[in-house]
């Protein structure tokens, strides 16, 4: 099997695996990086999602060539040192979490998004389509506006 | 939850209070005398909810009333309390051993906020761990009719008093002073003349303190945690990646495992065809067939994979050529279950009086939980033990029916609860450590398995179809009888509560599903759930539960939601034959204060009434349940009728003493959530024996774009004992969008979910999805 060698939460690292093998498996069963979550498995739910190159993808559904000689950033490597990015201050200061399990992947496609946008509208926010089975939407978009504002 | 030391959790606290030399975090016993916390239940027991639920005289008493599936589990979990573990580390912080399940409905937090609030020391102080099956607790391990709040509310207050009673009563001693001088703060005692203790330095003396008589737990007046917003114990875990759910737990060997299942529900494997060249696939470590049997409950067919990664598995998964054999349900669709259940259906006792009478008949699909976890466990079968990792409701069930399955005694198999991503009733049942634990014995190596999201919709349980007949009847103006019948195929509880007694009460041999047992347990459940908050007179309601074969178990609130929210449009169809206002006519027939308080609070509050323009409208519901009261005005834009959304919420939720706001409002956004999905588009498609929805985008639970922009939350102040929480914001807000869908259409509500076409290509029966990468 071939080498792949990339960056992840600031660190190189180098796996042997097939290069169509799901960026996920091999974050999770190799790297033994748990933070990014299975939910579907087929790009739907977006639990897994990851940033690369600091955009977000959905780590399910990328190759582990694709992320060669690239940078991958998963929920762990999102906090610097003790300090929280601002949009983890916001959701513990909002309380917005349930159960968890998809938080995660909520939390980077909320980050992807205010990366893209400084002052993301109602209808960008409703653009995210991760699933939130415990109904966390509500204090997601409380969270993103008030973390937009905290960035500013 | 990695524990993987000695078993001296499993040994009851008294017996650990001699050899706190051994550790450092010293266990005491919060254990009163039995008889002593008993008495106190007895008190509560005896006037369940009577002071204000007394019926009025028309209207013949609701078995809720006197005793409901919340009060069951309250007076079963009752005489164990005293053996749920409070410890006092040597660092000063606080443990409680949570003998629940943690699925994030919040239970650990209001549970630790009751002990910070009994010990006087900051909430940040206090740690909650989930027990693993501790068999003695007997029926005290149970997660489930949204009664862990009720219930630890009724004994944990005064498990933390009594504890705290004792730490005092140690410095007393210790200090030649009477335990009345001293007062505590923030985990430490003081004496008046300055002397301090840490707790953690009166633990060791503390547990041998008896414990004292007459402690009383604080007054609501002396609140300063409970009450109060607090933000979720593991909320940091969680933001930074950290929380461990059961596939992220570290045990050393256990490798990913798949299953491929088969094409229709129940099927089984005749023949592996190809098991030689499937073994030869990158990364495949072993392949087994699951075998038959199971205790309890039947292990789930199919053919497992393990390999070195799960993209590994799933690809040799669908490699596999496999024969099938019947399931047991082959042929049968939406429609040929709904005409079985419609056959099935009681009379009514009250006869038609023509034009008096309100008849309608509804229809429900089935519907998965669809936690984002799916269906996993992680099992480490040795030859003289095993290891369990799960999220489990109720994990003794779940030790006594593996150590059968594998021929061990029951105290060589360790269980270790996992909270758990969502659960929403599924983790009644351990069908994915039944399919673990035997992949490990074959191929002698731990195994996590995991089920792939087609077959968690497909092949995990699920809450079944449901057809409901129901008629009203009036004279003179009056309603003067309500009749409700159900019918729907029969619900797996052979968990019983949680351990054996009752498990094996309701339960037959395993292949036997539709066990008389099973059935006596169906109807007591409904009839100790089901309450109408109306004064209709003769009500009757009567579940029939139908013997046709799907996987199935208990789905947040059972039958509840359902049968209360068909209620609530029957009682906007009765009003408006009434001609009357549905809050007016609400208001005049509920039966209870507090009911009438929640629909006043959210009538006025959401401006009921106003007008709005064509295809929009506002739509009612109230609902009593678990000595819960809510009230729901919803605003709907039906212009589409095949698109309606809803745009806006009015909730008052009465729990009685609220223990955290922002949990309790957070449990009502998450059933708001559920009933906009189950009412509007969440549903599963029964063809040829298999649900056709397998992923996210084909099941239509609700996502962002749908959850309302203006969602208003109410909590009523009460000092009432706390009622329950988790199941009951679903059936108000199901009534209120489905009375809003009506009254913005003209197009009565009598199909669920209303907007429910195929509207996806299926994934072919029996096959997993294959992923697109890039």
């Amino acid at each position: 099997m071939p080498n792949y060698t990339f960056e992840v939460n600031g660190k190189s690292v180098t796996v042997d695996a097939p290069a169509d093998m799901a960026l996920l498996w091999v974050l999770r069963d190799k790297l033994g990086i748990k933070g990014p979550k299975y939910g579907c498995g087929i790009n739907v739910c977006k639990a897994c999602t990851c940033h690369l190159d600091g955009k977000a993808i959905t780590t399910c559904s990328t190759k582990v060539s694709t992320a060669n000689g690239r940078k991958v950033t998963t929920i762990e490597g999102l906090a610097v040192g003790d300090t929280l990015h601002p949009v983890q201050q916001v959701w513990l200061d909002r309380d917005v979490a349930q159960c968890g399990y998809c938080q995660p992947g909520q939390i980077m496609a909320a980050v992807d998004l205010l990366n893209r946008t400084k002052n993301p509208t109602d209808a960008d926010i409703d653009a995210i389509e991760n699933v939130c089975r415990c109904g966390t939407y509500g204090r997601i978009r409380e969270a993103i506006k008030a973390a937009a504002a905290l960035m500013a | 939850m990695t524990r993987t030391t000695e078993a001296d959790v499993d040994t009851p606290p008294q017996a650990l209070a001699p050899s706190i030399s051994r550790r450092d975090l010293l266990t005491y016993a919060v254990s009163g005398p039995v008889l002593t916390i008993a008495a106190g239940f007895g008190i509560n027991l005896a006037t369940p909810g009577t002071a204000t639920a007394l019926p009025l005289a028309s209207t013949p008493p609701d078995t809720t009333d006197f005793c409901d599936a919340g009060d069951l589990v309250l007076l079963a979990s009752a005489p164990t309390m005293p053996l749920v573990v409070l410890q006092v580390g040597a660092d000063n912080r606080i443990r409680l051993e949570l003998p629940r399940l943690e699925s994030g409905q919040g239970i650990a937090t209001a549970c630790g906020m009751m002990v910070a609030e009994e010990l006087y020391v900051p909430l940040s102080s206090v740690d909650v761990t989930l027990s693993d099956a501790r068999p003695e607790l007997l029926f005290n391990q149970f997660t489930g009719g949204s009664a862990n709040v009720r219930v630890f509310d009724a004994s944990l207050p005064l498990l933390a008093a009594t504890a705290r009673a004792r730490l005092i009563a140690a410095a007393a001693q210790q200090w030649g002073l009477a335990s009345a001088m001293l007062t505590v703060e923030a985990g430490v005692v003081k004496s008046p003349d300055g002397r301090t203790a840490t707790y953690a330095s009166l633990s060791a003396a503390a547990a041998l303190v008896a414990p004292p008589t007459g402690v009383a737990r604080k007054s609501p007046s002396q609140y300063t945690v409970i009450g109060r917003r607090a933000g979720r114990l593991d909320a940091r875990a969680i933001v930074t990646g950290q929380k461990k759910f059961t596939l992220d737990q570290d045990v050393p060997g256990a490798m990913p495992t798949m299953v491929r299942r088969p094409p229709t529900i129940r099927g089984t494997v005749v023949a592996i065809n190809n098991a030689s060249t499937v073994q030869g696939m990158p990364g495949v470590i072993g392949i087994v067939a699951i075998p038959g049997g199971g205790t309890i409950v039947p292990n789930p067919p199919g053919v497992a994979v393990m390999a070195e990664t799960f993209g590994q598995a799933w690809a040799a998964v669908n490699a596999l050529d496999v024969t099938w054999g019947a399931g047991s349900i082959d042929g049968e669709s939406n429609d040929t279950i709904q005409q079985k259940l419609r056959a099935s259906i009681v009379p009514f006792a009250v006869p038609p009086l023509g034009a008096l009478t309100v008849d309608a008949e509804f229809e429900m699909a089935p519907a998965s939980h669809a936690p984002m976890e799916s269906e996993c466990a992680i099992a480490d079968v040795r030859a003289g033990s095993a290891e369990i990792w799960a999220r489990l409701q109720c994990p003794i069930d779940t030790q006594v029916a593996i150590a059968q399955d594998l021929g061990l005694p029951q105290n060589k198999v360790k269980v270790h609860v996992v909270s758990s991503g969502g659960s929403f009733g599924r983790g009644v049942f351990w069908d994915g450590v039944q399919q673990a634990a035997q992949v490990s014995k074959a191929l002698g190596r731990p195994c996590k398995l995991m089920y792939h999201r087609t077959d968690d919709m497909r092949h995990a349980r699920m809450r079944p179809h449901q057809y409901h007949k129901c008629r009203a009847t009036m004279l003179l103006g009056q309603v003067i009888s309500y009749e409700h019948r159900v019918a729907s195929p029969r619900v797996d509880l052979r968990h019983g509560l949680g351990e054996i007694l009752t498990a094996t009460a309701v339960s037959a041999p395993p292949s036997v599903q539709q066990s008389i047992g099973n059935l006596a347990f169906e109807v007591s459940t409904f009839q100790l759930m089901v309450s109408s908050p109306y004064n209709f007179g003769v009500l009757t309601k009567v579940l029939n539960p139908v013997s046709i074969d799907i996987n199935t178990c208990t789905y947040r609130s059972v039958h509840i939601q359902p049968t209360r929210g068909v209620e609530e449009i029957m009682v906007d169809e009765i009003a408006a034959k009434a001609g009357k206002d549905p809050v007016a006519f609400r208001l005049e027939y509920l039966r209870q204060d507090r009911a009438r308080a929640v629909l006043q609070k959210v009538a006025s509050a959401a401006g009921w009434g106003k007008a709005m323009p064509a295809g929009f409208a506002q739509g009612v519901g109230v609902h009593q349940e678990s000595r819960s009261f809510t009230a729901c005005v919803i605003e709907i834009d039906a212009r589409d009728p095949n698109a309606a959304k809803v745009t806006k919420a009015v909730i008052a939720i009465d729990v009685g003493q609220p223990i955290n706001p922002s949990g309790i409002e957070a449990q009502i956004q998450g059933g708001l959530v559920e009933s906009i999905s189950l009412v509007l588009t969440a549903g599963l498609h029964f063809q040829n024996g298999l649900p056709l929805e397998g992923s996210y985008s084909q099941y239509h639970f609700a996502r962002m774009k749908h959850y309302p922009k203006d969602v208003q939350i109410f909590i009523m102040p009460s000092t009432e004992k706390s009622g329950g929480l988790g199941e009951v914001g679903m059936s108000a807000t199901t009534g209120a969008i489905a009375n809003a869908y009506a009254r913005a259409t003209g197009i009565k509500p009598r199909k669920f979910p209303l907007n429910f076409p195929v509207d996806f290509t299926p994934i072919p029966p029996g096959m997993l999805p294959t992923p697109t990468l890039t």
